[in-house]
Formats: structure tokens, sequence, C-alpha cells
């Protein structure tokens, strides 16, 4: 996920003031530049950045903190909430029409993800929204766009309306109007091209379109990656088309996305969506009170909860944690909660939503890939062994016909026993916990610490033991 | 790279105030019209804030290196280097006892030329020899404009009268074999591609045996975009490295890492990632036409000693030029400079 390294130098600062008892001007001054320096190499924009630093020294000095019984933790909070203020305050919907045609328009600079943002948009729309989309292609310039288009919309059984490249964007879109209404369609989302937003004549195309579609939604869509210009580009497509709402795309990379940061404090544009991959399920809403957390490192276990109940069902969920308490986890449960894992997306993204896990996912070489080499390695076993992991624990040729037959190692199936048994113990230690005690923002914390691999769990998904 | 800060300084001296010579020349300044162009706001902006802070400046003071340092970091370029280039400059002020704002114009020129140049010889042209097969591998992130900087390219070396053939590495996104055929249309070049989903080594390989056999001169070959995060998606490159170093000697004679101007810290990342992964020759900056500043490649040689061989600043197939950092800065600084 994004804001790894921010988060990382934010609390590398923070963590100078948490230590201590007291704060004094000068602490405070040092942990502004740390602050100032981290914000700036995330991309955020230099005045949001200054008027940052400003707001949250101003109120770190104040009395309140300085008297405070626990300063740092104090400094984290005003941080955390100004981060908050800065990039919106709740999560900003999409707007639809009560009843006919809704209609979305798509903009942005070349490269940022439109087409298939587009995709996703209309894909997650239809499921959430009960809508029926129809995708219009307009993006007649860039060579083989309107052919993206369409596979994407055969990907996802979705109809794509073009008309090749011959005819005008604003011709194309009458006849996709048109079409939509007979077809009964009640979502338009329509795909232009990519342009820079100094290119008066595309520009003046945007605005044709815009005239004729007369979209409930102008979606800017805006990579993460994106440096100091961001502002600029926001800006001026702003001025002169009057954006609704912006998407920001390629949050899957490593990129500290501190354009999210500057969008709204300078354009006052909320950002609606984030695009986390390649796939066209991975869209999500932005969560500017979630991303806040993020950044801080306090992790999402929002989000988590939603992706498990999302994707979960929750009597299955609830004969697991049994299991789990009582001791008698076996190989086939392991797999199923791998299933599970593989369908509430990429286990690296959910580990990072994980309070305390953001940090030590860094040094981890998170693949994906790991779940099927496990799967490989338990499918390989006969089924009493997976009912009854003892079996293998106790015989070495039992081990060794599996790593055979799965193309493994010996020790890859080794790691994979002491997996289970990690995270047999786990649950047995989790089932002492008193629910009450448990901190929010930090689950990890209310564990008993025995053994050192123990700071390294979460949630009972025992993430990190897929490790080879 | 050794790099002796001392050294630099004591040379520096000689070649200080050398540069702004250098743009007296008539034939540069036209030269550089184009780069200009392309960088318009970034002089407009960010560097006419540069000479209007150098010209309100009374004296040089903390302030002054404060605001400099803000310049730079919102011409993207990297936070490191700019504190590098700060820190140089305060030196230089110590040293030569410099008082006046405006004579740091100079020095501020200076200090960037020689960030890029390092007392080498940078050249802008790629690999390309007659009588063997030259194979150039584009990589990058997403949506950066590969497929349209091989366009250019093709074309660049077909109008030299190179046999030139374009392969459809880009197996995964939807449309992405296509829209190379295309420009394979446009720019008259051979185009190789196999069905969509293929497994891109593959690929590769069958259109180095294809070439070998119909006697290409150059093959460009495109890939899919990749966060440099994605660990499987950096293997699978990484076979495709190994797959072309296979099948020919000393290839891929050139490996170009395409970066968007608008990116911002990030391409240090994209630069270390993929340098790690596939030894990267050079940089192609794209879409400099925008207000973009692109300042990130200078970031990107200083800590990396990777050059730019190019800018894209258009989606013409002409809209390609070789990089040329004294065009490059003079696109930057000319106002301050005249």
């Amino acid at each position: 996920m994004a804001f790894d390294n921010l988060s990382d130098r934010l609390q590398m600062s923070l963590r100078r003031v948490t230590g201590k008892g007291r704060l004094t001007e000068k602490d405070i001054e040092e942990m502004m530049r740390e602050v100032r320096l981290s914000l700036l190499e995330a991309d955020v924009n230099f005045k949001v950045v200054k008027q940052f630093t400003k707001k949250v020294k101003e109120q770190a000095m104040g009395e309140k903190i300085l008297k405070g019984l626990n300063p740092g933790q104090q400094v984290v909070k005003i941080v955390h909430e100004e981060l908050k203020q800065v990039m919106g305050d709740k999560a900003e919907p999409l707007t639809f029409k009560d009843s006919g045609l809704t209609s979305f328009m798509m903009v942005g600079l070349q490269g940022a993800g439109k087409t298939t943002t587009a995709g996703k948009l209309a894909n997650l729309l239809r499921k959430k929204e009960v809508k029926k989309p129809l995708l219009v292609a307009l993006d007649i310039y860039r060579p083989a766009a309107v052919e993206q288009l369409v596979t994407i919309g055969e990907q996802l059984s979705i109809d794509v309306f073009e008309k090749g490249i011959d005819e005008q964007p604003v011709d194309i879109l009458k006849q996709a109007i048109e079409y939509a209404k007979e077809n009964g369609h009640d979502l338009i989302v329509c795909d232009t091209a990519g342009r820079l937003h100094i290119n008066e004549e595309l520009m003046g195309e945007l605005k044709a379109i815009k005239a004729i579609l007369n979209p409930d939604e102008i979606l800017l869509t805006i990579d993460a990656m994106t440096g100091q210009d961001a502002i600029s580009v926001a800006t001026s497509f702003d001025e002169q088309l009057g954006i609704t709402g912006a998407i920001l795309t390629k949050l899957d990379g490593d990129t500290r996305g501190g354009a999210a940061l500057s969008l709204r404090e300078v354009t006052n544009i909320p950002i609606k969506y984030m695009g986390l991959g390649e796939k066209l399920d991975q869209i999500e809403v932005f969560h500017p009170e979630r991303m806040a957390s993020r950044i801080l490192g306090m992790g999402d276990v929002l989000t988590l909860v939603d992706k498990v109940t999302e994707n979960i069902d929750e009597n299955d969920m609830m004969s697991m944690m049994e299991k789990m308490m009582s001791g008698s986890f076996n190989y086939d449960d392991f797999i199923k909660q791998m299933k599970w894992i593989k369908r509430m997306g990429s286990l690296g993204g959910l580990m990072k939503l994980i309070p305390g896990m953001n940090k030590m996912t860094k040094n981890m070489d998170i693949d994906d890939k790991q779940l099927v080499h496990v799967e490989a390695m338990i499918q390989s076993m006969t089924k009493k062994e997976r009912k009854n992991p003892k079996l293998i624990e106790q015989s070495s040729s039992r081990r060794r016909r599996i790593a055979q037959g799965s193309g493994k190692k010996v020790s890859d199936v080794n790691r994979l026993i002491g997996s289970l048994e990690q995270q047999t113990k786990m649950m047995k230690q989790m089932s002492k916990m008193d629910p009450n005690k448990i901190d929010p923002n930090n689950p990890m914390g209310s564990l008993p610490t025995s053994g050192q691999q123990k700071q390294k769990k979460g949630k009972g998904k025992n993430k990190n033991r897929f490790r080879f | 790279m050794c790099y002796n800060v001392n050294d630099f300084f004591e040379e520096r001296s000689d070649v200080m105030g050398i540069f702004s010579k250098i743009f007296q020349s008539k034939e540069k300044r036209k030269n550089a019209q184009k780069y200009k162009i392309g960088m318009e706001k970034t002089r407009t902006s960010v560097l006419g804030n540069l000479q209007a802070l150098l010209i309100s400046s009374n004296k040089i003071d903390d302030d002054l290196f404060d605001e400099l340092e803000e310049i730079f970091i919102m011409a993207d370029i990297g936070v490191d280097t700019v504190i590098k280039i700060v820190d140089h400059l305060r030196n230089q002020v110590e040293i030569n006892k410099i008082s006046k704002p405006g004579d740091l114009t100079d020095m501020i020129v200076d200090e960037m030329f020689q960030l890029y140049v390092r007392d080498e010889i940078v050249s802008s042209n790629l690999d390309i020899q007659d009588g063997r097969l030259n194979v150039v591998l584009f990589v990058g992130v997403n949506g950066v404009g590969k497929t349209t900087t091989i366009g250019k390219v093709a074309h660049q070396y077909k109008e030299r009268g190179k046999k030139v053939m374009m392969v459809a590495g880009d197996t995964f996104r939807a449309g992405a074999i296509n829209q190379l055929r295309i420009w394979s249309e446009r720019v008259g070049s051979l185009f190789f591609a196999k069905e969509a989903g293929s497994d891109p080594s593959s690929v590769m390989f069958d259109a180095i045996q294809y070439a070998k056999e119909h006697n290409v001169d150059v093959i460009l070959c495109d890939t899919a975009g990749r966060l440099q995060n994605k660990t499987n998606l950096m293997k699978e490159l990484e076979k495709i490295h190994r797959v072309i170093e296979r099948e020919i000697e000393g290839a891929p004679h050139e490996t170009l890492l395409v970066i968007d101007a608008t990116t911002g810290q990030n391409g240090l990342s994209q630069a270390k990632i993929f340098h790690e992964v596939t030894k990267i020759t050079g940089i192609v900056l794209t879409k400099l036409d925008g207000t973009a500043k692109g300042g990130i490649v200078l970031a990107i040689r200083d800590e990396l000693n990777i050059p730019i061989k190019y800018i894209g600043l258009g989606e013409g197939l002409d809209d390609l030029e070789y990089f040329d950092i004294e065009e490059y800065i003079y696109g930057m600084f000319s106002d301050v400079i005249e």
C-alpha cells in the first residue's frame, strides 16, 4: 500500500517524542522539520506542507500538550487529525439521478488510467448500486484505445458503445445516449482521450462532450505517483470543466501518494475512489480518515473488517474460530483460511491493513505465489494427514513424500508445519484475551507476549507464516 | 562511481561562468527552442520564481536558501539531491565570499550542469551498431508511454535506413498489441506479435529467431507496464531480460526505462528497482510538453548515475528529442541567464 515511507518517516520523527515525558520547543521544531521533509518526499504540495506543519506546530506548542500526561501521543493525534482534515473529513459518495439515466465522464492526462478505471467503476456500480451500465468509447486518438475498452467490456460482460475512430466524439456520444435509452441502461460511463490540461483544442472537445452529456459526475483520474504538478493539473481541469471528484490510481505501488493529501486542500476536489491494481475489481472507496491512519502506520482495521464481512460467511467464520480456540485446527482449515484470504485480495495488501503489521511487512517479501505453494503442499497430503497434523510431524517419510509431491523442499514442508503450530498456539492465547481490553487502534498491543514471533501475528490470520 | 566532493569544488571554480558563455552561441539557442516550448511552464512558474527571488533578496541568508530549496522541490528534483545542491551552494557562497543574490544565478546553473555531467562525457546516442542485431528493451510502470516511445524511436531509425522491427511484449493489457501494431503501420516498420496472454519471454524468443532469419537491424521490445513493487511482475521482466541475453551475446544493448515527467519522487524508486532487475542503460523522459517539471531526472542521474537518452515532447512521430543537458538547463534557466 502507499504511504509506507511517509508513515515510516513520521513514525521515526514521532518516536523521539513518544519516548519523552515532556516536550521542549526544540523537540517540536526538530520533529516538524522531519514531518516537513517526509511530506515533501511524499510529493505533497509544498504549500500544503507549509500550512500543515504550521498548524501542527501551533497546536503542539499550546499549553495543553506541554502540560499533558503523554505529550507524544497527543502530537500523534494532532498530526493524525490534521492529516484527516487535509484529505477531507469523510468519504464522498458519487451522485446518481433518482431515476433515469445517470452519466459519468472520465477525464485526465495520458496514462493516468482512465480506460481501466472506467471499466472498474462500471463493474463496481453494477454490483453495488445495481446499475445497468454502458461504457462509451470516446478516445479516438490513442491507437487501440477503443479496442482496449471493448476488451475490458467483454471481460466484464458490460455493454460498450463504440463507433471506431472515424466519427467525432460528440457525434458518437449522441448516438450512445440514444442507444442507452433504447436498451434500458441507467448509467453511462464515458471514457475520453487523455490530454494535457494546457491543450486548448482538446479541452474544448471535453467541454463540448460535457455540454451534450450533462454528466452527474466529471471524474478526474489522477496517477498517485504524480509529483508537485498534480495541483496544477487538477486546478486546470477543474477550472475548465468543473471536476466533481477525483479517482486516485496506481495506489498499489510504493508511491507515497502525497497527491492525495494536497488535492483536496488546494483544489477542494474530493477523492472518491482509488485504484489498487490492474485487475478489474481492484477499486475501493477512498476513505480519508482511514488513509490518515494508514499514513501514520496506525493500520486500517475498518477496511479489513469491510473486506472480511464482504467476502466471508459469518457462520463459516465462527466455526473456524471455534476450531482454532479448541486447538483442533488442521490443514483442511488452513487451506480454507487461505482461500478466504485469496478472495479478499492480495496478501500483501491485506497485511498492511493490520495495525502494527505495516512496518513488519517492509522487509518481508510477500508474494501471493506463496499461497499457491502452500496449497500445493497441502494438496499433496493424504486426507488423513490433513485432518491429523500430528501424522506429518512424526514421520519424516511423510514429509519427504509431501515435498516431492508438491515440488517443494522438505524444509518448506517443515516451515508449513511450523506455521500451523504457531497459529494454533496463537489462537489459544487469543482465546484467553479479554475482548474488552483490546485497543481498537492497536489490537497487537493487547496480546500476551511470549516467544519472539508473537508480535508478528495479527487477527488470527497468521499471515507472516507463509514466508518461504 | 567515485565522486570526491573536494575535487569537485576545486575544478568547479574554473567551470563557473563558462557555462553561461556556452549559451551565448546562437545555434545553441535555436536548438533549445523546442525544450523551451516544452518546459515553458517550468520556466515561467518555478524558475520565474527563482529570478524573482534572487532579484528581490537583499542578501544571501538562510531564508533565501530555504526558498531555493522549495523552488527546486517544486520542480520535482529529489529531496536529497536538492539538499545536496543547496549545501554545495552554501559552501560556495562562503568560500567565494559572495554576498549579492544576483551572483548566485551562474552558480546555480553550473551546479545543476555539473550534477548531471559529473566530469564525464555523457552520450545520448543509443548503442546501435551496424552488422549485428541490436536489441532495445523498453520498461517502465503503467501509463508512462512506452508504446508511443517505441513508435517514435522506430521512426527515427527507420529514417536512417535501418530495418526496424517492433516486438509486442505487452501481452497483458487489453489492446496493447494492437496499439503497437498501429504504430508499426504508421512508421512502416516490421511488427512481431503472438496472441494476447502469451508468455512475454516466449514472444521475445520467437521475435529474435525471426529477426535473425530476416536480417533485422534493430528490434524494439515493448513490455507490459508494471509497478516496481510487484515481485512477480519484476521476476517476469528479469526472465525476459535473461532470455534476450541468452539468445544474443551482449543484448539487450539498451534497456530504456520510460518515466513520465509528471512523476514525482517515486521516479527514483522506479529507477532504483528497475535498475536492480534489468540493468537500465538510459532513461526516456516522456510528456515533457505538459506543465510537469521532470526534475526527477536530475535526482536519478545524481543518485544512480543513469543518463537520460531521450525526451518525449508530444504525440507525433517526430516529437522525440535526444536529451541534451545544456539545452535542458537552458530551457529551465534561460530567463535568468539572459
